[in-house]
């Protein structure tokens, strides 16, 4: 150890000091140009997101309806009534059902149809883009479509009839035991692209000689599969699996557009939830611990899974997901 | 090669699938936007018959289509420049300057990966109405520049770090100043990159529901996602004028993407190959 880093260290010591010292006394025009590079970005980000999640906790520890002076301080009590109240006990479950069905039934598709369509098909191009397609289309647009959709005997209605499946017929949005697998349907729509073009970019990066190496040693297509294309695959798992998961648990738009909740709560999220209590009962002391307890349940699974799940691929998994 | 043909054809069969269901609900919006309420109520999954064009006509001819669809343009311009603009300069500074806290700045930014918007929404809400920027477009834009900085940055730095420093030394012999260097140098350099996060933002604003939703009262201000949610609820009973809505609502999108494809599916999916 010691014979390996000497060298370095006195081939740099003659610039050490100079260094420190410019470090030390930036110049003033220096110091003027980061605050004026930075200064802009730190005071938007600062002042709106930074700051209002902060006041968020501060607001959570009163009772408030938005208005009035801000005086009735009760501590912890916004947090009790939320943990305790069934609502929103069920809401916390409908997003862990939505996480949960995401990377059993979504994930397995979206791999499987990466490696359907991940063959020199024509019009591989326009096929992309296609099913890209909902995935550009916002939530509130893609939700409209749904409604419409879904309305009894309507469209979706009658291509089931028409295809001998009547007896699945149901009341898509308004039967409360059917609503979230119908608003886990809808997501899947507008979501699977977005897994099918990132798996696809992974299966770019699964090298064929790979694949043609295990054919010569006699492995099957599911023994390639299995041990060969999926753990290549696996960091774009990961990746998929975070995002996901993040998603399932900020579920909004198209909940709120489709049914706000409703029937009985019975597609009622975390946020849709918090926007109900806050915007409209005015409850903004008890929405915002709910929009607490959202930020941290987001900003543990993000650590845990940093620190568990993407800590092999590479450091800095976290931020590089975007990068 | 039974095999290969044997996949091949796989292939095609999920494609037919997948092509079915994504354009499917597309199609059926189309084409309902060429039908009456009675052809939709009578046979919702038929063919119009006849095309009528009176539902695209009369939207297209209304001012609000025009409004949410202008509303939106300003929204995700405005919030497009100033997350661009705002996350290049910090992008700079984080890449190319040394100073103390750099690491933590940049970490602080980071971190703002995982701050969804709804949980900031209330204090947002009433951050904004202290402001008096409710019911304006900035009050929308800003925030939503301001969500987009932390995937602004974090893009940007890396690739500003990799832009050699001979360029940095061979300006500044040449008389530029390091303002200069990032106007003049920096900045094309990384025009792929600020593409790149330009359509993230841009795409992001465009789509946004929630936060339009609690700023804008007034219908005048709402954006094209708000628009077609109210519109939906407002003329639930009018299901052909509703699909002609919504129809005429995806185009931009759409039409958006096929331009930018490269750009969003390169900044989804860039990071994630290795």
């Amino acid at each position: 150890m010691t014979t390996a880093t000497t060298p370095v260290r006195t081939a740099q010591r003659p610039s050490a000091p100079a260094v420190r010292a410019r470090r030390k006394r930036p110049s003033l025009r220096k110091r003027l140009e980061l605050v004026l590079l930075l200064g802009p970005a730190l005071l938007v980000f600062a002042g709106f997101v930074l700051v209002p999640i902060g006041i968020a906790a501060f607001y959570s520890l009163f009772q408030w309806n938005g208005f009035g002076p801000l005086d009735r301080f009760i501590g912890l009590d916004n947090y009790v009534d939320a943990f305790t109240g069934t609502v929103f006990q069920g809401a916390i479950v409908h997003n862990l059902i939505i996480a949960g069905l995401s990377i059993v039934v979504q994930l397995p598709l979206s791999i499987g149809l990466a490696m359907l369509l991940n063959r020199k098909l024509r019009g591989r191009a326009v096929l992309r883009a296609l099913v890209f397609a909902p995935y550009v289309l916002s939530e509130a647009i893609t939700a409209v479509i749904w409604v419409l959709m879904l309305q009894p005997n309507g469209f979706a209605d009658q291509v089931l009839k028409g295809a001998g499946l009547g007896g699945l017929v149901h009341q898509w949005l308004a039967d409360p035991g059917i609503v979230l697998y119908t608003m886990f349907a809808v997501i899947t729509w507008k979501y699977i692209g977005f897994g099918i073009i990132l798996l696809l970019a992974g299966l770019q990066g699964v090298p064929a000689e790979l694949r043609e190496a295990a054919a010569l040693d006699g492995a099957s297509a599911w023994q390639t599969t299995r041990h060969v294309v999926l753990p290549l695959l696996g960091p774009t798992i990961r990746i998929w699996i975070f995002l996901s998961v993040i998603g399932s648990l900020q579920l909004f738009d198209v909940v709120w557009i489709m049914t706000l909740g409703g029937p009985a709560n019975a597609s009622a999220t975390m946020a849709t939830y918090l926007v109900d209590h806050g915007f409209k009962r005015y409850e903004f002391g008890f929405g915002s611990a709910v929009a607490v307890i959202l930020f941290v349940i987001c900003f543990v699974f993000a650590l845990l899974y940093q620190r568990f799940a993407l800590r092999r691929d590479t450091q800095g998994a976290l931020t590089r997901m975007v990068s | 090669m039974r095999s290969r043909r044997f996949g091949l054809s796989m292939g095609y069969l999920a494609a037919i699938v997948v092509l079915g269901v994504t354009v499917v609900p597309l199609l059926f919006v189309v084409l309902g936007g060429f039908r009456t309420n009675a052809q939709i109520n009578n046979d919702p999954a038929g063919l119009p018959g006849p095309w009528v064009t009176d539902n695209y006509a009369s939207v297209l001819g209304s001012s609000a289509f025009w409004t949410f669809l202008g509303n939106s343009a300003v929204i995700a311009v405005i919030a497009t420049v100033v997350a661009v603009g705002l996350g290049s300069m910090a992008g700079y500074a984080l890449s190319r300057y040394q100073f103390k806290g750099r690491e933590a700045l940049y970490t602080l930014f980071t971190l703002g990966l995982l701050f969804p918007l709804t949980v900031a929404t209330l204090p947002l809400y009433l951050w904004l109405r202290q402001l008096g920027m409710l019911e304006s477009f900035w009050g929308v834009a800003i925030p939503e520049a301001a969500f987009s900085l932390p995937v602004t940055v974090v893009i940007l730095r890396p690739f500003m770090h990799a832009i050699p420093g001979e360029l940095e030394d061979a300006a500044v012999l040449d008389g530029a100043s390091r303002l200069g260097f990032f106007w003049r140098i920096l900045l094309p350099l990384s025009a792929p990159a600020l593409t790149t996060v330009g359509v993230l933002a841009f795409v992001t604003s465009w789509n946004a529901y929630l936060l339009p939703l609690l700023v804008f009262n007034d219908s005048a201000h709402f954006t094209l996602p708000l628009g077609v949610a109210t519109f939906q609820s407002q003329y639930s009973q009018d299901t052909a004028r509703v699909l002609a809505f919504t129809a005429l609502s995806m185009i931009p999108a759409l039409a958006f993407f096929v331009l930018a494809e490269r750009r969003i599916v390169g900044g989804l999916t860039g990071s994630v190959k290795g």
